[in-house]
C-alpha cells in the first residue's frame, strides 16, 4: 500500500468516523425522546410536549441539564475507577459502530467509498461479540468502585446476567455463521440477496428469537433490567453516578440499544438488502440513488426494532433474578447448541 | 498489507475515548461544586453508612463466572468450525458433533448438580 492510498484511507476513514460518532449521539438523544413519546402513547399521557415542536428538543434540553449538574464522586469510592467506567461504557458503545454497513458502496471520483467504517472486515462479527464483553467492564467497575452496597449489587447482577446471555448470543450466531460461512458482515448480507424470503429470518428462526432475547438482557432492558430494578436497588449500578457521568450510561445503554437492532436487523433482515431483487429498481451499483434506497430500507428495520424494545419495556414486567438466570442456562443456552448441530448437520446431509 | 484493514477500528475506538474523556471533562469543569460531608457519603437510604460495601457476596456469582469461562472458550472453538464447515466436511460434523455432545452432557451434570441453583 502506498502512501496515497494510505492517505486517502485514512481521510476517508476519518470523515466517515466523525460523522457516525455524531450520528451515534444525536440517535441515542432521539431514542430517550422516542421512549418518552411511546411510553406516553401506550399510557395515554402526552409525553414531553413543551422544549421544541412535539417535544423534540427534550433530550437536548436534558443534556445540558446534565451538563450544569453537581459531579459527585463520594468520599469513599476509587475515584479514578469511578472515572473509568462511564468513559468505558461509552467507548465501547461507540467502537462497535466501527463493523456496521449502512449501505453497499457508493463510486465516488473513481473510488469505491463504502458506507460504513470497516464493513469488510473479515472479523466482523467476532469484533461484536468482543465490544459487547468489554461493556461488561463498564457495568462491574461502576458497581464495585462505588463502594455502595447497592451499586455492588447492581454490578454483580448485571455482570452475571450479561455474562450469561453472551453464550447464548455466541451459540446463535454460529448459526448464521453457518448459513452464511464468513464473519464479514457485508458477506453475511451478501448471502441474504434476492426477494426477502432468502433472509436470515426464515431459515434461522430459532437464532433469531435466542439472539433477540439474548440482545434485550446484553443492554439491559426490561424485562431483563434486574440490575437498575429502582424498587430493590436505588437505581443499580449508577446509584453514585451523578451529572454527565450518569448521562454517559444513560447515552452508552441507547447506542447499544440501537446497536443490537441494527445487529439484528443485519443479520437476520438483510440488512440494507430491499425486500425485493434490487434489479428491480433499474439502478445501477455504486449510484447515490441506489444507495439511498439501501440505507432507508436498513433504516427503517433498525427504527421497526428499536420500537420493539420499547414497546417491550413498556408492556412486559420485570424477570426474577432465579427465573432470568434459569432461562439463560437451562433454555437458551442448551437450546442454541441444539440449533447449531442441527443447522450444521442439515448443511452437510442436504449439500445445502 | 493486513494491518491496514484494522486501522479503521483503533480510529473509531480512540475517537470513542475522546468523546467519553470530553463529555467526563466538561462535566466535572461545568457542574457547580459545593462540597459538603453529608454530600459525599455514599447513599445508603438516608442513613450513615454501615461498614464497607466490598464485603463476600453470593457464591453463585463465581459459579456462574467459572461456567461462563468454560462455555465461552467452547463458542470460540466453535466460529472457525462454522466458517469452514463446508470445506470440513463429514468429518468435521461428526468431531465436532462428538464435542457438542459431551458439551451438553456437562451442562446437563451441571445443572442436575445444582450448580446453577438460585434459591
Amino acid at each position: 500500500m502506498n502512501t496515497a492510498n494510505i492517505t486517502w484511507m485514512l481521510a476517508e476513514t476519518g470523515i466517515k468516523a466523525f460523522v457516525i460518532v455524531n450520528i451515534i449521539l444525536v440517535m441515542a438523544s432521539a431514542e430517550v425522546w422516542l421512549e418518552r413519546k411511546v411510553c406516553a402513547w401506550i399510557q395515554k399521557r402526552n409525553g414531553p410536549n413543551r422544549v421544541g415542536p412535539f417535544g423534540l428538543l427534550q433530550p437536548f434540553a436534558d443534556v445540558v441539564k446534565l451538563f450544569m449538574k453537581e459531579d459527585i464522586i463520594p468520599a469513599a469510592a476509587s475515584k479514578n475507577f469511578h472515572r473509568l467506567a462511564p468513559l468505558l461504557s461509552l467507548m465501547m458503545a461507540v467502537a462497535v459502530y466501527a463493523v456496521i454497513p449502512y449501505a453497499n458502496y457508493v463510486d465516488v471520483m473513481g473510488h469505491r467509498v463504502y458506507l460504513g467504517i470497516a464493513p469488510n472486515l473479515n472479523i466482523g462479527l467476532l469484533y461484536i461479540l468482543a465490544m459487547t464483553t468489554l461493556g461488561v467492564y463498564g457495568i462491574t467497575l461502576a458497581g464495585w468502585s462505588s463502594n455502595n452496597k447497592y451499586s455492588l449489587l447492581g454490578g454483580l447482577r448485571s455482570s452475571a446476567q450479561m455474562i450469561s446471555y453472551e453464550l447464548s448470543m455466541g451459540m446463535a450466531l454460529i448459526g448464521v455463521v453457518l448459513v452464511s460461512g464468513t464473519l464479514c458482515l457485508n458477506g453475511v448480507i451478501d448471502k441474504q440477496v434476492g426477494w426477502f424470503w432468502h433472509w436470515n429470518v426464515f431459515c434461522q428462526p430459532i437464532a433469531f428469537i435466542i439472539f433477540t432475547v439474548a440482545s434485550f438482557a446484553e443492554t439491559n432492558r426490561a424485562p431483563f433490567d434486574l440490575p437498575e430494578a429502582e424498587p430493590e436497588l436505588v437505581g443499580g449500578f449508577n446509584t453514585e453516578y451523578s451529572g454527565m457521568k450518569f448521562g454517559m450510561f444513560f447515552l452508552a445503554e441507547y447506542a447499544n440499544m440501537a446497536t443490537a437492532s441494527c445487529f439484528i436487523a443485519i443479520l437476520f433482515f438483510g440488512g440494507w438488502q430491499l425486500p425485493f431483487p434490487q434489479e428491480m429498481l433499474g439502478l445501477k451499483d455504486g449510484s447515490v440513488q441506489l444507495a439511498l434506497a439501501q440505507f432507508s430500507s436498513f433504516f427503517i428495520k433498525m427504527l421497526l426494532f428499536i420500537f420493539f424494545f420499547i414497546w417491550v419495556r413498556w408492556t412486559v414486567p420485570r424477570f426474577r433474578y432465579d427465573q432470568l438466570m434459569s432461562l439463560g442456562w437451562k433454555i437458551l443456552l442448551p437450546l442454541s447448541i441444539l440449533n447449531a448441530l442441527f443447522t450444521a448437520i442439515a448443511i452437510i446431509v442436504f449439500k445445502l | 498489507m493486513i494491518i491496514g484493514e484494522y486501522i479503521p477500528l483503533f480510529i473509531m475506538v480512540i475517537l470513542g475515548f475522546i468523546v467519553g474523556a470530553m463529555f467526563m471533562v466538561l462535566s466535572e469543569v461545568l457542574g457547580a461544586r459545593r462540597k459538603t460531608f453529608e454530600k459525599e457519603t455514599t447513599y445508603e437510604s438516608g442513613m450513615i453508612p454501615v461498614g464497607s460495601a466490598r464485603e463476600r457476596f453470593s457464591i453463585k456469582f463465581y459459579m456462574v463466572a467459572v461456567s461462563f469461562i468454560v462455555f465461552d472458550i467452547e463458542v470460540v472453538f466453535m466460529y472457525p468450525w462454522a466458517v469452514q464447515l463446508r470445506e470440513l466436511g463429514v468429518q468435521g460434523l461428526v468431531a465436532m458433533s462428538t464435542f457438542i455432545v459431551i458439551l451438553l452432557a456437562g451442562l446437563y451434570y451441571e445443572i442436575k448438580k445444582g450448580g446453577l441453583k438460585w434459591d
